[in-house]
């Protein structure tokens, strides 16, 4: 084979034309970092030439803190421990912001689906795996820059955060390992219902009982039996009680917490990534 | 550069041969793509049925064919898109079932639709792909302005300059093989010539094969050096453009030498045909990208 075809490509090889040579594969263990690397990159550089979802999506929250918080604050009807009630749901609404955010990646795939952009970067040297992982880390970086954007409404209304670095570190993490669970949940209802109104529908209907099913605005103890069950599985519970925990300082089981949430983004990715291959067909 | 048949002789390469037409100068060339009864099947319809076709390097290669015939689905199995249930897909020589990564690394691709990301400006378009190629960073901005130059929002380019983009986008891993499912659909004739002109142009520097498939039969007829024609999810003519014309005159005993239009109404048909099945889906995203192209 090295006879025609092959011959002009190592000649001009030197002429510094860069088109003319594959590049060199990663090793093996590098492939994935960069994989995410580049899905993140792609999510920031979206999100610069469009800013307009970064507003819009701090309403909400906002609206939240300033009027439920406010609101409950005053009538001191649910037990939070000794803080305000307006401190105590602030993590809580961190949480359910970021979630809000990562539940959309499951449309989002079905679009980028339904413009042919996810069958060319199937087609790519990226596994199934290494491209959901990208995604749920692009989850993460967007739901991060959301989780400070209610940081500082919340500060604003004057409640009482950390700014240590190393608990806003953790809070961090906690909210990309949310983020990257929610979003692969949603994309493993993606591959499974393949089309996007169906999927619109599962995710309204899903998202308000994983919020009220939480510990996001009460306390477990004072919920029925049934719903303690429910937040007792519930991924959000457990970024909520490590979010409380980092930023007020309350009672909370970290270790407990980031390792639910670490063992359900694991098995988030693992299973949107075997049911990706249903949205190249 | 290896010899990827020489590390595995045994399967695919003789059953290639059986399609009669493909044995010359076939000796010592490694396919680019072979397809050895290579079947795919939609719930009961049958989209490719025990297609054999080998693809040799450096060649221009077209598949052509009416909308149902297979050729998207086939072009699906060969770029690991769609599993291989039936039959075996080589790429180089490599398994397009089992080494999918290796395929993958070979390939550039341009879908039928027009796909490039509408959030994004033409050179981070193509900056991406150069990521998932694993373009070290170093070489990345110098590779991605020599496939292209453009700073505006992709949401922005008219039909012909995504598709220009497009191809930077499959052209910056340099591919052995660049796969195009209907390049020039929707196109003007000046931005169809602009994108055969630029296909053309790198072929020339880089010897790399391409496998095109496209309703224009002028355009198989020009730039393909071989046609396949499919129907019904197998190929049922396969030449260069200028045997299957001469076949066809002979056959029909004319002096005139017929179009490759008149090769195709011949072996596929004239008028729709329901039971190729299929079609709606074509159809569809057909019209879809008509729609975006404007």
């Amino acid at each position: 084979m090295s006879a025609a075809p092959a011959a002009p490509r190592t000649e001009s090889a030197d002429h510094t034309d860069l088109l003319l040579t594959p590049p060199v594969p990663r090793a093996g263990w590098r492939l994935l970092p960069a994989r995410v690397g580049a899905m993140c990159a792609v999510e920031l550089q979206k999100l610069r030439h469009d800013r307009t979802e970064l507003y819009t999506r701090a309403v909400q929250p906002a609206l939240w803190l300033l009027i439920f918080g406010q609101t409950f604050t005053r009538i001191r009807a649910i037990p939070t421990g000794g803080v305000p009630y307006i401190d105590f749901m602030a993590p809580g609404i961190i949480a359910q912001s970021a979630m809000f955010i990562a539940i959309f990646y499951g449309i989002q795939i079905i679009w980028e689906r339904d413009a042919g952009i996810l069958n060319k970067l199937l087609v790519t040297p990226t596994p199934r795996s290494a491209l959901i992982t990208g995604k749920a880390f692009a989850a993460g970086v967007k739901s991060l820059i959301q989780a400070v954007v209610v940081i500082v409404i919340a500060a604003i209304l004057g409640v009482a955060l950390t700014w240590n670095p190393l608990r806003l570190l953790g809070v961090a993490a906690a909210v990309v390992l949310a983020s990257a669970f929610f979003s692969c949940l949603s994309m493993t209802i993606a591959g499974i219902v393949i089309s996007r109104d169906r999927l619109m529908g599962i995710g309204q209907a899903i998202t308000m009982p994983l919020f009220f099913g939480s510990n996001a605005l009460y306390p477990v103890s004072v919920m029925p039996g049934w719903l303690q069950a429910v937040s007792k599985v519930n991924p959000l519970s457990y970024q909520v009680d490590a979010l409380r925990g980092l930023l007020l300082g309350t009672p909370s089981h970290l270790g407990a917490d980031f390792a639910v949430l670490a063992v359900a983004a694991a098995l988030g990715i693992a299973a949107a990534s075997s049911l990706l291959g249903r949205l190249a067909r | 550069m290896t010899q990827p048949e020489e590390q595995d002789p045994g399967p695919g390469r003789t059953t290639d041969e059986s399609t009669g037409v493909a044995d010359g100068g076939a000796e010592g060339v490694a396919d680019a793509v072979s397809c050895a009864s290579l079947s795919y099947a939609f719930g009961d319809t049958k989209a490719v049925d025990g297609l054999d076709l080998a693809v040799r390097e450096g060649e221009v290669f077209g598949l052509l064919g009416p909308n149902g015939a297979g050729k998207t689905t086939a072009i699906r199995c060969v770029t690991t898109l769609l599993p291989v249930p039936a039959g075996k897909v080589r790429v180089f020589g490599h398994d397009a079932a089992k080494e999918r990564m290796a395929v993958r690394r070979l390939l550039g691709y341009v879908p039928q639709q027009l796909s490039a990301d509408q959030g994004l400006t033409g050179r981070e378009n193509v900056a991406l792909f150069a990521r998932v190629f694993d373009v070290p960073r170093r070489e990345r901005a110098a590779r991605v302005a020599q496939a292209l130059a453009a700073d505006r929002l992709a949401g922005t380019y008219s039909g012909g300059m995504i598709r220009r983009l497009e191809l930077a986008q499959a052209l910056v891993s340099a591919p052995r093989l660049l796969i195009l499912d209907e390049p020039t659909i929707g196109l003007d004739p000046i931005a169809r010539t602009g994108v055969w002109e630029h296909i053309n142009a790198v072929r020339a520097v880089t010897g790399m094969t391409v496998l095109v498939t496209t309703h224009y039969m002028d355009e198989a007829d020009q730039y393909c050096d071989r046609v396949g024609l499919m129907h019904r999810g197998r190929i049922r003519a396969l030449g260069t453009p200028a045997e299957l014309r001469r076949g066809l005159a002979e056959h029909q005993g004319t002096d005139t030498l017929p179009t490759l239009e008149d090769v195709f109404r011949a072996i596929a048909g004239s008028g729709l045909d329901d039971t190729s099945g299929g079609g709606f889906r074509d159809v569809r995203s057909t019209r879809r990208t008509a729609h975006r192209v404007g």
